[in-house]
């Protein structure tokens, strides 16, 4: 069981809001969330559609930013970044996760993956090797030169857990990862995030309507109507699954 | 918690010279139509500059109605390469999204359009340019009388340049725009 009094905060939300349009028409995607989530954990952000989770996965990854309060990765509040740093930081310090897979559709697998190597400027002789050992760890090394559109949803998205992989990111943020794979597909992509979680110490942050990726988280997160309604712990679950 | 240390590091140039030859290669009918969209615009312009090489026989036909006809075929010239480019670049925000979120900064994503521009308005502008000026050249020579050949290559050259200047602004200023948008709002973009 993971204890959480001594653990290292890896991402923290100040009142986060994030409001979308102007005036009357303006929606309130997220209003007012303050929350800390600690390094190595794998947590979810679980809420109906429209609930504002994926808005919060995207104000941690540094993909938006927040209208109000603040959001810090590694102590570095991100809204005081220049688009330079917040590259650096995508690049360096998250790995994303996608329901539609996202990869770039006009490179091979193992294009896809060396791509964020490149960026943080590794040769391409160092990228292909690490990027290869990734695809292996994925279980894709036999299908390191096809096109996305020559593979598989369940081998695209495996495809793109290698990607998110490979700068070797403090954090893995996952949006419905499993959102457009069959169950037994989805259910391997859980195992793998979290095998990885365990073997490898990446915090993973996943949002998803998805209840099996519940029985292998260790906090889950309830978004209602903007708001964090209730963070439950894995101690709470395994109990009400007891009881019951 | 660990700090972060930011070091500015921009990948090489290869790597956004692949990135575009990578781009090319796999939607080739796609980029070969919206060059074909370049080279007709510059086709037409090219047969209006060999027009107006052409020795005035005719003292009817002023310079002011050449003028006209050329400033029109610049226009739809423009009209066409531009809505070429912006195409090929709004299809591909999803894309921009994507390589944002792997960590290529804004001038990385210009690069990778700059250089697909570049090379897509090299072919389509100097196709379009012969095209349009042996055309032209061939329909005066039947009946007006072929302009020189001296003339005929300069056309050719300025339309070769005019479209290669145009087809990279066309596409650089969307790419401008959209690599400064929110990874989120790129992502969302739907077409």
């Amino acid at each position: 069981m993971k204890a959480y009094d001594d653990r290292e905060v890896v991402v923290r939300t100040v009142d986060v809001v994030k409001q979308y349009g102007e005036g009357e028409a303006a929606v309130r995607a997220l209003n007012g969330v303050t929350c800390e989530i600690y390094t190595g954990e794998y947590l979810s952000i679980m809420g109906p559609s429209g609930s504002g989770k994926s808005t919060l996965f995207n104000m941690i990854g540094g993909l938006d930013k927040p209208n109000e309060g603040s959001v810090f990765v590694n102590s570095v509040d991100i809204a005081q970044l220049t688009p330079k740093e917040l590259a650096f930081l995508r690049c360096h310090t998250i790995g994303y996760i996608f329901q539609t897979f996202n990869l770039i559709s006009v490179r091979t697998a193992l294009e896809n993956v060396t791509l964020p190597m490149l960026f943080a400027g590794l040769t391409p002789e160092d990228a292909d090797e690490r990027g290869i050992k990734l695809l292996e760890l994925v279980g894709l090394g036999h299908r390191l030169h096809h096109r996305p559109s020559e593979l598989s949803g369940g081998q695209q998205q495996r495809v793109a857990i290698a990607r998110s992989l490979a700068n070797n990111p403090s954090i893995i943020l996952a949006d419905e990862p499993t959102g457009n794979l069959d169950l037994k597909t989805g259910q391997e992509i859980i195992d793998l995030l979290r095998s990885l979680n365990d073997e490898r110490g990446v915090t993973i942050i996943s949002a998803t309507h998805d209840h099996k990726m519940l029985d292998v988280s260790d906090r889950i997160f309830h978004i209602r109507d903007g708001q964090l309604a209730l963070v439950e712990t894995r101690e709470e679950l395994d109990s009400a699954k007891s009881a019951v | 918690m660990t700090q972060t240390e930011f070091k500015n590091i921009d990948p090489p140039m290869w790597v956004a010279w692949n990135q575009a030859k990578a781009s090319i290669r796999v939607r080739f009918l796609r980029m070969l139509i919206t060059s074909l969209g370049v080279a007709l615009g510059i086709a037409f312009f090219c047969s209006m500059q060999v027009l107006g090489a052409a020795p005035v026989k005719d003292a009817s036909q002023s310079s002011s109605q050449m003028l006209w006809l050329t400033a029109t075929s610049l226009v739809m010239c423009l009209v066409g390469v531009t809505n070429s480019m912006l195409m090929s670049v709004t299809e591909r925000y999803r894309e921009i999204g994507t390589i944002k979120c792997l960590g290529a900064s804004d001038s990385f994503i210009v690069k990778v359009f700059f250089l697909e521009a570049l090379l897509l308005g090299a072919l389509g502008s100097f196709g379009g340019s012969l095209i349009g000026t042996l055309l032209m050249a061939a329909v005066m020579g039947a009946t007006t009388g072929a302009p020189g050949l001296l003339p005929l290559i300069q056309v050719v050259l300025i339309g070769t340049v005019v479209g290669m200047v145009m087809t990279v602004i066309a596409a650089v200023a969307p790419a401008v725009q959209a690599s400064k948008m929110p990874a989120a709002a790129a992502l969302r973009v739907d077409i």
